[in-house]
């Protein structure tokens, strides 16, 4: 099978809108005979899910938590970002593009990339209409602010809570639509897998996590929106709960996978304080805004912060990169705290940590001004580590935060099983290799507000007259016996660890070997290790309880045996990828300032992955990236 | 530290639930809650017991997933801290917890520490939203918001939705969720139209599954986001301006 990205011809700008002018159209009467799944309630899915709801289609969606408000969206702190340019700094859609494409090292599609800067605006003006509380001026207009790898003011906020207001935008439009009937929502309920007949999306095999009963629900298409897969390394900024399991189920089924090692490892979060830590937390990049990061000069310096003179500082990231200082895209950010780290110049216990310090913003502004800007980031810094940020510089490390590798998918936003569409964290598409501060929530809400909605009738109008999948339909059976019988097999394992145990060895594995820095030879004693711990896991893995009840050991248990399956392959693609770039670092391919070296000769390609069976390893396919609107440089931030 | 732990065990919803004691080792200050019921729950399994149920997910303070009684008070003794960012530096060697579910008619015990919270959506279905459909919205800076007016409503709109305000009340009442909604978008233009129809279906809604208020104030003291029980009087002002105006909006 070849990869047919359907990029729309004609030039850059226009072909977002040629594309809709061309797409299908399902009329109001018909649009009311088509059922659509979306799994997740995040911005993407929640988004979706009402937006297609309000364009009359039947929609029932699902989500893992108690209440479709819960998705870890919310926890997204800094903001937004929208090529408004309200603040006249010289802001337009191509430079927000042409940041957002660089950002990721030239590894994403410009197309995609550049309707994503194109509907940016369309979603600012839809959240400030749901009544989302963004910050303003005293003027009454809408405030902005700058976030790493930008030189504008371009990104819209709501105090450290963005993602938790859009959230409540999407989840409200959602409540709208279950109250009129057109959405069905399903909480407490996981997919554990996807029923395909014909070679075609038809429907999804859940569990009702109250009650542990199997169910299957068919439709006319099934869109994915469950999110990224950091807890691969078990620490990491992610909720507990954040898995990988729906697109790994989708996956098998026939799913290429695209750019697995692409995982983002979060500058600033709060460091690791012991073996019982269960997450990492993050401070928001914003803080970079004001805070200046810093290491003593010396490795044996071992004098409080406060007490370290600013000669014996080294304002590591002003040093090296002057013109963007402290706000340097992510990866640059987070290998620069590594190399300090590896030097023996880390602060605090264990010696990983840098300094983060609010010292001279707080003589400059004032500490009013500190505390109106990041007020609930220092209290939140205060809860977890008990010092006090005003007085102390933070401490912060880098941790495992975000995913730009998922289910590959076209411009349509269908991945390679018909009927199967993929929205935000879970799809691969905007991002490449690096994503930028404030584009995560951008990209979740574009594609569910104003990119799916489009194309999903392209795809139904196809399949006018069908009747979904009866649910006894074969197909539909032998997924659910398949689903049942992987229950049954973990928890007949009895055996003696638990799945938390496995979960850190796992996640350590990956850490060490495919984390901030990779090299081939720790790539292939990777691609040793994890089966081997995966084939223990299958034996011994202690899971209690039945699976006729809230099981959350159980719940925790069938996660953690797709991080494993999912772990071997973002090793192997890490391994395939002979390059740097973005945050995939490959300790080979560095410049002589150890910048990433990437090779666009060899890799210009998004590599897409297909299963082939528990037995055989999985065939690579390669989607060449073409650039017609930019040339790929090599990213300098200096 | 050492600490004695009295935790609500209950196998299903129509079923007896008791209070089972664990004592706890080598705790450290610098554990999380949650991580020191982690640490529990590894143990149980480790010796062929369930494990503890409890709901987390983001555990930076934000999804409202967690929440449980610690000694009688929601999400434990500190003041403005959610469960999940509860350490355990706040307690002492030698303490004896009693942990509890959210105690509440409307929050049945689905197991152990995990309760249903299905009203609070309810609530929210019946009106608290803005009904504008994705595409209609004039450009975001048409109508200005004066910065005091955002500021009340962002006041209004960080309630994570976790429940501890129902649980807390002696009356189980919801009147801080429900309000606290309510004011977030009465407050901005945005959700004028609708102003009087959404109070009045939300508090109606509200009113089905929850007590009354007879204005307590636990609610306020415990809620993790410290929303302020002020916006229960405006929302029962504008309940009554809308029983006034007959049901009519805007």
């Amino acid at each position: 099978m070849t990869l047919e990205a359907r990029v729309p011809d004609g030039p850059l700008a226009e072909k977002w809108q040629r594309h809709r002018d061309r797409l299908k159209l399902v009329n109001p009467a018909n649009k009311r005979r088509f059922d659509v799944i979306v799994v997740g309630s995040g911005l993407a899915g929640g988004s979706a899910a009402a937006t297609l709801a309000e364009l009359g289609y039947r929609v029932q969606c699902f989500c893992f938590h108690d209440s479709a408000r819960r998705a870890h969206s919310i926890a997204a702190q800094g903001g937004i970002n929208a090529a408004k340019n309200y603040q006249n700094d010289g802001d337009s859609v191509w430079r927000l593009f042409y940041d957002t494409i660089k950002g990721g090292d030239f590894r994403s599609r410009e197309a995609n990339v550049h309707r994503l800067a194109e509907v940016s605006m369309a979603i600012i003006d839809q959240c400030v209409a749901q009544g989302v509380p963004f910050a303003r001026e005293y003027g009454g207009t809408l405030a902005n602010r700058s976030f790493g790898g930008a030189q504008v003011s371009r990104t819209f906020y709501a105090r450290g809570q963005t993602g938790q207001q859009l959230l409540l935008g999407a989840y409200q439009a959602l409540s709208r639509q279950i109250e009129l009937g057109r959405v069905t929502m399903y909480p407490r309920t996981e997919m554990l897998d996807l029923v395909v007949s014909d070679g075609r999306a038809r429907g999804i095999v859940t569990r009702n996590l109250r009650t542990g009963a199997i169910e299957t629900h068919t439709a006319d298409a099934v869109v994915l929106a469950t999110g990224g897969y950091s807890n691969v390394f078990f620490l990491s900024t992610n909720a507990k709960g954040c898995n990988v399991t729906a697109i790994w189920r989708a996956y098998r089924r026939g799913a290429y996978f695209a750019n697995p090692c692409f995982t983002q490892i979060h500058p600033t979060c709060i460091p690791q304080s012991g073996d019982y830590q269960s997450k990492l937390t993050l401070m928001s990049e914003s803080l970079r805004n004001d805070g200046r990061i810093w290491v003593p000069e010396s490795a044996d310096d071992e004098r409080p912060p406060g007490d370290v003179p600013k000669e014996d500082r080294d304002y590591y990231l002003e040093r090296k990169y002057p013109a963007f200082g402290n706000l340097v895209p992510r990866d640059i950010a987070s290998r620069a705290a590594k190399e300090v780290c590896d030097e023996g110049r880390g602060v605090g216990p264990g010696g990983r940590g840098v300094y983060l310090d609010f010292a001279d913003a707080i003589q400059r502004l004032g500490r009013d001004t500190i505390a109106d800007r990041y007020g609930n980031l220092f209290e939140m810094y205060e809860r977890i580590t008990g010092e006090d940020p005003y007085e102390v510089p933070m401490r912060i490390y880098p941790a495992p935060h975000y995913t730009m590798g998922g289910l590959w998918v076209d411009y349509d936003l269908m991945s390679t099983i018909p009927g199967l569409f993929v929205i935000g964290e879970a799809n691969f598409s905007d991002h490449g290799a690096n994503r930028l501060g404030a584009s995560a929530l951008m990209q979740g809400l574009a594609d569910g507000y104003f990119v799916l909605p489009y194309t999903i009738g392209d795809y139904l109008a196809q399949h006018m007259g069908e009747e979904p999948l009866a649910t006894d339909h074969p197909a539909v059976r032998e997924t659910v016996a398949e689903v049942e019988k992987r229950i049954g097999v973990l928890l007949a394992a009895d055996g003696d660890r638990t799945v938390d145990s496995f979960h850190r060895e796992l996640g350590a594995l990956c850490w060490e070997y495919c984390g901030m820095s990779r090299s081939a030879s720790g790539l292939r004693k990777a691609l040793e290790e994890i089966p081997a711990l995966r084939e223990e896991y299958w034996q011994r893995v202690n899971v209690p309880g039945s699976a006729e009840e809230l099981n959350q050991a159980l719940e925790k248990a069938g996660r953690v045996a797709d991080f494993f399956e999912l772990a071997e392959l973002m090793c192997r693609d890490a391994l395939d990828r002979g390059e740097s770039c973005g945050t995939h670092f490959r300790e080979e391919h560095q410049t002589e300032k150890g910048e990433a070296l990437r090779n666009d000769e060899e890799y210009t390609y998004v590599s897409a992955w297909e299963f082939q069976g528990d037995e055989a390893e999985p065939e690579l396919h390669r989607e060449p990236l073409e650039f017609e609107a930019v040339s790929p440089s090599q990213r300098s931030y200096e | 530290m050492r600490l004695t732990l009295e935790i609500w065990r209950q196998e299903a919803p129509d079923e007896a639930g008791r209070f089972v004691t664990y004592e706890m080792e080598d705790v450290s200050p610098h554990m999380s809650f949650l991580e020191m019921l982690d640490v529990l729950n590894e143990r149980l399994v480790d010796e062929g017991e369930k494990p503890v149920a409890f709901e987390h997910d983001c555990r930076e303070g934000i999804c409202g997933s967690c929440g449980m009684l610690i000694n009688g008070k929601a999400h434990g003794p500190m003041r403005a801290t959610a469960t999940c960012q509860l350490h355990m530096r706040h307690f002492s060697d030698g303490d004896h917890l009693i942990i509890e579910p959210w105690r509440s008619a409307a929050f049945p015990v689905i197991k152990d520490l995990v309760v249903d919270r299905a009203p609070f959506d309810h609530i929210v279905q019946s009106g608290g939203y803005v009904s504008v459909n994705t595409g209609s919205a004039p450009d975001a800076n048409t109508i200005p918001i004066g910065k005091e007016r955002a500021d009340r409503a962002m006041d209004a709109a960080e309630c994570i939705g976790c429940g501890a305000c129902v649980a807390q009340c002696p009356n189980g009442a919801a009147q801080l969720f429900t309000a606290a909604k309510v004011a977030h978008l009465a407050s901005l233009p945005q959700g004028q139209p609708e102003r009087y129809r959404r109070v009045a279906e939300m508090v109606e809604t509200m009113e089905r599954y929850f007590g009354s208020c007879t204005n307590y104030g636990e609610c306020e003291a415990v809620c993790p986001k410290e929303i302020s029980i002020d916006f229960i009087a405006d929302m029962n002002r504008d309940y009554l301006k809308s029983k006034l105006r007959g049901g009519e909006s805007g």
